[in-house]
């Protein structure tokens, strides 16, 4: 069988596309296509739901539905096509800033209400569009161009919360593992309930170039050496685990999602009992 | 058949007339004045099939209306000053990506906080100039129980028919009065729908006006695909940064309301055909106008009273007319800065006697107050 390219999701005559050389967003962008392809997604059937920054202007490349929103609240309006129509795909494609940054209400709302959209999140560790300024992602003590001696601030690990606000699904990969990522995409958008697929992403022209990764390899290769599969990352000594982060799914459970609880309370409603909680 | 009446509160009145006009979807954050509304919609949405969700704040509400219209739902909110406040941002995009849609903004006195269960009427100039940005939109006032449901089914028909954003606008007093009111019947008062795309789909540009100025709506899930972009888009949706686009633009979201200003502007005028003292006024300060105006009748006073409904577009003509032949013109307003008195200003000229009597402390405007200034 022929490989899927996702090509037939991609808009005519816009590539080469905007991302700077070496950004991982055509990376998550081709592996979120593909794995469209491989659920027979249909573009009347799917909604791509964009906030703003590099990783918001993914819609633009994109034939199936979209709906290109504010900063940091792409969860908040996909919440409401989801709710309204719950037959549809809603896949929403945000950057760090977008997702747990600015619109990190919603992120963890969306996530405790365990609605049905997959959330897929470039995590770049900076805001790339603006200039490289300092996100709720940026590691502790690491450079940008608004903190030029060092973050004096922790970051989000963005899989962990997800996870805590009770996502039902949870993956994190990196644009050195794209095929895994198409897979875990996959995942995400089959399973009932929110699903986060983070995708560690090279920035650089600002992240990589302010933290002594000038070069697209030196950052991919970071990913290379430090991302480990979830179970042996487990495994490793708090020390160990310091210079390691952990890839893979990380979080599979089955709730019930937002859609089928509220049906499940319309029926009693109707029915006109509380019945017994 | 008689008529069944019922004692009904104002919120609740707004609520029942956004179903009446089909609205299926409601998204809110708790605020008083307005919780009523919530409360009565998370009831009734479950009974008639449509959705209730209380969001995590007032930005995410209106954001999920939106998402929920684009997805084929008539959809509204309810909220106070300080929801209304952080719901600007994402009321932009409802005017840029042409999505209907209803908020109901319920006055309380502020600044800030403020006086959280008082009436106010400070919110007349963030209705129409609330959002960054250059745009229009439509705002509506109602001053009685009738006009709470019969103004929301006509602000989903605007929302609708314009594919824009409308706020209904009433001050606390009017949003917790309760009056008697009988609910009409289904298709005793006119419910307008959007206009659907009839092309064939791969023909479907959302954002080309046909003759009236507003182009058709397809839904998400439809057999029309297509985009809509907060950023500034071309005649499909896409991204477009070419300045010809952006004029095009700009000038078409104002130019459809513009095109129907006349009916889009409602006033109701009591007693003004001989008026030598005009009484303007919107929302609760109607009723203390109507009964100032009665009382200065008595003492051989021609007065009548020119009740603003729609605020925005603001009805110039009207003001200008009336205003023009009467000698003295009175514009009672629940705020400090005399939003409406301004606006009343600026149409009848720095020459005209226009007398302000303004209530800032969560009280009432009386007709005794409105007296004091004849």
């Amino acid at each position: 069988m022929a490989h899927a390219t996702g090509t037939k999701y991609l808009k005519d005559g816009v590539l080469p596309h905007m991302w700077c050389s070496g950004c991982g967003i055509g990376v998550m962008l081709g592996a979120m296509l593909r794995a469209f392809e491989e659920l027979g997604c249909k573009n009347t059937d799917t909604v791509v739901v964009t906030g703003i920054g590099c990783t918001g202007k993914a819609d633009d490349y994109l034939v199936t539905n979209a709906l290109h929103t504010t900063h940091g609240r792409a969860l908040a309006y996909a919440t409401g096509i989801k709710a309204f129509n719950p037959k549809l795909h809603v896949v929403v494609v945000m950057g760090d800033g977008d997702s747990v940054t600015i619109g990190g209400n919603h992120f963890i709302h969306a996530a405790r209400r365990n609605i049905d959209l997959t959330a897929i999140v470039i995590n770049n560790f900076n805001y790339g569009m603006t200039g490289g300024q300092v996100s709720g992602t940026t590691p502790g003590g690491r450079f940008t161009s608004t903190t030029s001696w060092g973050n004096p601030e922790r970051d989000f690990d963005i899989c962990a919360l997800a996870e805590v606000a009770g996502a039902n699904y949870v993956a994190r990969e990196t644009p050195y593992h794209g095929w895994e990522l198409k897979e875990h995409i996959k995942e995400a958008m089959n399973k009932k309930g929110f699903s986060l697929v983070e995708v560690f992403s090279p920035c650089p022209t600002h992240f990589g170039k302010n933290n002594e990764m000038k070069q697209t390899r030196e950052m991919l290769d970071w990913f290379r050496d430090r991302g480990m599969p979830a179970d042996r990352y487990r495994k490793l000594s708090d020390q160990e685990k310091k210079n390691h982060f952990p890839i893979g799914r990380l979080v599979d459970r089955n709730d019930p999602d937002f859609s089928s609880r509220y049906e499940e309370i319309r029926e009693k409603a109707i029915g006109g009992s509380r019945g017994q909680e | 058949m008689s008529r069944e009446w019922r004692l009904m509160q104002g919120n609740q009145a707004m609520s029942e007339g956004a179903i009446y006009a089909g609205a299926r979807f409601f998204a809110g954050y708790p605020i008083t004045p307005s919780s009523e509304i919530a409360e009565e919609c998370s009831k009734v949405m479950l009974k008639i099939g449509g959705i209730y969700m209380q969001m995590e704040d007032e930005i995410a509400s209106i954001a999920a209306v939106i998402g929920a219209s684009l997805a084929g739902a008539k959809a509204f909110t309810a909220t106070s000053g300080p929801g209304f406040s952080l719901m600007q941002e994402n009321l932009g995009l409802a005017v840029m990506g042409e999505v209907p849609c209803v908020v109901i903004d319920v006055q309380r006195r502020g600044p800030s906080t403020g006086l959280s269960t008082k009436p106010a009427q400070g919110d007349v100039m963030q209705l129409r100039w609330g959002r960054h940005g250059d745009q229009s939109v439509i705002a509506l006032c109602p001053a009685t129980v009738a006009e709470c449901f019969l103004m929301t089914v006509k602000a989903f028909n605007f929302a609708e028919k314009f594919r824009v954003p409308v706020i209904m606008a009433p001050d606390e007093i009017v949003g917790h009065m309760r009056e008697n009111f009988s609910l009409p019947d289904p298709g005793e008062v006119e419910v307008i729908n959007r206009k659907s795309p009839s092309c064939p789909p791969t023909e479907y540009l959302p954002f080309v006006a046909d003759a009236d100025g507003v182009a058709p709506l397809a839904s998400y899930g439809s057999d029309y695909v297509f985009h809509v972009s907060s950023s500034m888009h071309g005649p499909d949706g896409y991204s477009n940064n070419d300045p010809a686009n952006a004029f095009w633009r700009v000038a078409q979201l104002h130019r459809k309301i513009e095109m129907h200003r006349d009916e889009i502007v409602i006033c109701k005028t009591f007693s003004t055909e001989d008026a030598d003292v005009l009484l303007i006024t919107f929302g609760a300060t109607t009723r203390a106008g109507r009964a100032a105006a009665l009382e200065l009748r008595k003492r051989g006073i021609r007065a009548g009273v020119l009740q603003l409904i729609t605020l925005w577009p603001f009805a110039d003509k009207e003001v200008a007319m009336l205003g023009g032949r009467a000698k003295t013109v009175i514009v009672p307003e629940m705020n400090y800065s005399g939003q409406i008195a301004g606006e009343v200003q600026k149409v009848l000229g720095n020459g005209a006697d226009i007398r302000r009597v303004n209530s800032y402390n969560g009280e009432i405007i009386t007709p005794q107050d409105i007296l004091q200034v004849v």
